[in-house]
């Protein structure tokens, strides 16, 4: 899930008798799976969510850009070195669809730039852990690409039109990914000794992270109520976790490694697996900006956008001249 | 040398620059200026990596001793590199990287144009490929040029500075030697000095839009195609390019 923890504007799900007329009206069609688009008449508070959703999905495509760019120039084959380049290409494509879904909710991507950059607005806590070898490539693509699907698949029935239209396209990319990255898995799992080990160390630093990444449980939280009455939000977080955690586990055991939960089993019962929460006071740490990587991505991206500020000046002086030429020809 | 070693040495010219290039360019991977310039870069390094893939795997089909394109591109030292020097110099910032770009592209466009007729169909081929991606390149590489040249003071000074910095790699393009004359005659590939001119117009009509001088001196850094003297900088690139291959010789990726 590449958003965590929005806030849900708003003082929680209201009853027809405390809506106005327009929220009634509105809440109808989305209640009838309707598509409210841009132009539509919306709650301030929907408007107010979704900025922050979709804002933080942007961020974190961007962000992520980081820990995969690492490895591009130490890929280990030309094939690889092309993949790796064409997945995060992919991944800078789906910040700029979701950045223009947000534009449609009138706030600038400049905007949401400078919010990311001042820390007002987060970006998922996964791309504050490191990329230490080239099994955290297949890592990354398995588990982290693999944890967003189990997200954003239910979010293409999202009841706003542009980020379910970015999602669809996204979701299809996103699946190409993480068999990209279960492939290297494979290939690493299947391979020399000093392969397995990255392989195995690989999962045993990302397990826990990649869980983290749905968010805490949300089970009680009214917020979160709101949001999925507005369906912006589909499932609940532990939904979506046993989700990817079963679909995961026997992924896992077909490569070989061992997912390092000692508490992990399949219960007949409940017709799923058991398994341990992350150590959430971890997440907490990461999200105030204690993970091992806060300070360095953070750094990158205030360090890329202030060195390109000459760039970007000097294009739009460029094409206001340009522009002018063309007005004083006419 | 025969015509085969000839062949072989002008394939690894082309992939080993493509390589080196897309290794530079990859290098921008999440800080570039804004996020369009991203994909951009991204991009046109894969779009290098790809080329790369079908020279080195031709050189490894010429010279006939089982080396494959991986293996030529990770496990050579510096000295058997034949890359361009002006694709192996640091990037710089935006512009300078920019400016390499152009007068790279400009020379490979000219270049591939002529390798569609080559007498091999196998490197009329690649270039048919390539050209149609180099003709975008160029566009792009371009175009930026003109607008960070024109655009502000600023930029405008920097533009001066990278090409300044950059010129002196720009001769080594045209410099044949007995490679290029053995490649000339079998009808494979042009002579690199008869395509000055048109390069010069090229780059100069660019530069012209971009209110930049073109640099008189043809003063020209030598020593990348023909390995005899490559910069420092190469080595670092393929410390970084090779590191996972060396480390762990004959494992499969």
């Amino acid at each position: 899930m590449y958003a965590q923890m929005i806030k849900t504007a708003g003082t929680g799900v209201k009853s027809p008798e405390e809506m106005t007329e327009e929220e009634r009206k509105f809440q109808a069609r989305v209640d009838a799976n309707e598509k409210i688009e841009p132009k539509d008449w919306m709650p301030d508070d929907y408007r107010a969510t979704l900025i922050r959703q979709i804002g933080q999905h942007a961020h974190s495509e961007i962000v992520g850009q980081l820990p995969e760019g690492n490895w591009i120039t130490r890929a280990p084959t030309l094939e690889r070195k092309a993949i790796l380049l064409a997945k995060v290409q992919d991944e800078a494509g789906h910040g700029l669809y979701l950045y223009c879904a947000a534009e449609t909710l009138g706030v600038s991507r400049d905007e949401l730039t400078e919010d990311l950059l001042s820390g007002k607005m987060k970006y998922s806590s996964i791309f504050n852990y490191p990329t230490l070898t080239w099994a955290d490539i297949g890592a990354v693509g398995w588990l982290v690409d693999g944890a967003a699907i189990m997200n954003q698949v239910p979010l293409q029935r999202t009841s706003f039109g542009p980020y379910s239209r970015a999602m669809i396209r996204i979701c299809k990319e996103e699946s190409f990914h993480q068999r990209q990255g279960y492939d290297i898995m494979m290939k690493m799992a299947r391979g020399t000794e000093a392969q397995k080990r990255m392989a195995q160390d690989a999962i045993n630093r990302l397990w826990y992270p990649s869980l983290m990444m749905f968010g805490p449980s949300d089970k009680e939280s009214v917020h979160s109520g709101q949001s999925m009455a507005w369906r912006i939000k589909i499932n609940t977080n532990d939904e979506l976790r046993q989700k990817f955690v079963d679909q995961t586990v026997p992924q896992a055991e077909y490569l070989g490694l061992t997912i390092p939960d000692e508490n992990l089993k399949w219960n007949e019962e409940r017709g799923h697996y058991d398994f341990s929460e992350p150590d959430w006071k971890e997440f907490f740490d990461v999200l105030k900006g204690n993970g091992p990587c806060n300070t360095d991505r953070l750094t990158a991206r205030q360090e890329a956008w202030s060195d390109g500020k000459w760039v970007r000046d000097a294009m739009l002086a460029h094409a206001r001249k340009k522009a002018a030429a063309k007005v004083a020809a006419e | 040398m025969t015509r085969d070693e000839a062949l072989f040495e002008f394939c690894l010219r082309m992939g080993d620059s493509t390589l080196v290039l897309g290794h530079r360019v990859s290098e921008w991977c999440g800080h570039a200026p804004v996020l369009e310039e991203d994909i951009a870069l991204a991009n046109t390094a894969l779009d290098l990596i790809g080329q790369t893939q079908l020279w080195l795997g031709l050189a490894g089909e010429v010279e006939g001793k089982g080396r494959d394109a991986d293996q030529l591109a990770f496990l050579r030292d510096a000295w058997d590199f034949r890359n361009l020097l002006l694709t192996e110099v640091p990037n710089g910032d935006f512009g300078r990287t920019l400016m390499r770009q152009f007068l790279f592209d400009a020379w490979h466009s000219v270049y591939l144009a002529r390798l569609l007729k080559s007498s091999d169909k196998r490197i009329a081929d690649i270039a048919e490929k390539a050209s149609k991606e180099v003709a975008y390149h160029l566009e792009r590489s371009a175009d930026t040029v003109v607008a960070l040249g024109d655009g502000t003071e600023e930029s405008h000074q920097r533009m001066e500075a990278a090409l300044a910095y950059l010129w002196p790699y720009v001769g080594e393009m045209f410099a044949g030697d007995a490679v290029d004359a053995a490649m000339a005659e079998a009808g494979i590939a042009p002579d690199p000095a008869g395509l000055r001119e048109e390069y010069d117009a090229l780059v100069g009509r660019v530069l012209a839009e971009a209110t930049l001088e073109m640099p008189e001196s043809r003063f020209a850094h030598k020593g990348g195609r023909n390995g005899a003297m490559h910069t420092e900088h190469l080595g670092h690139i393929l410390t970084q390019m090779q590191w996972l291959q060396r480390a762990y010789p004959g494992a499969s990726w």
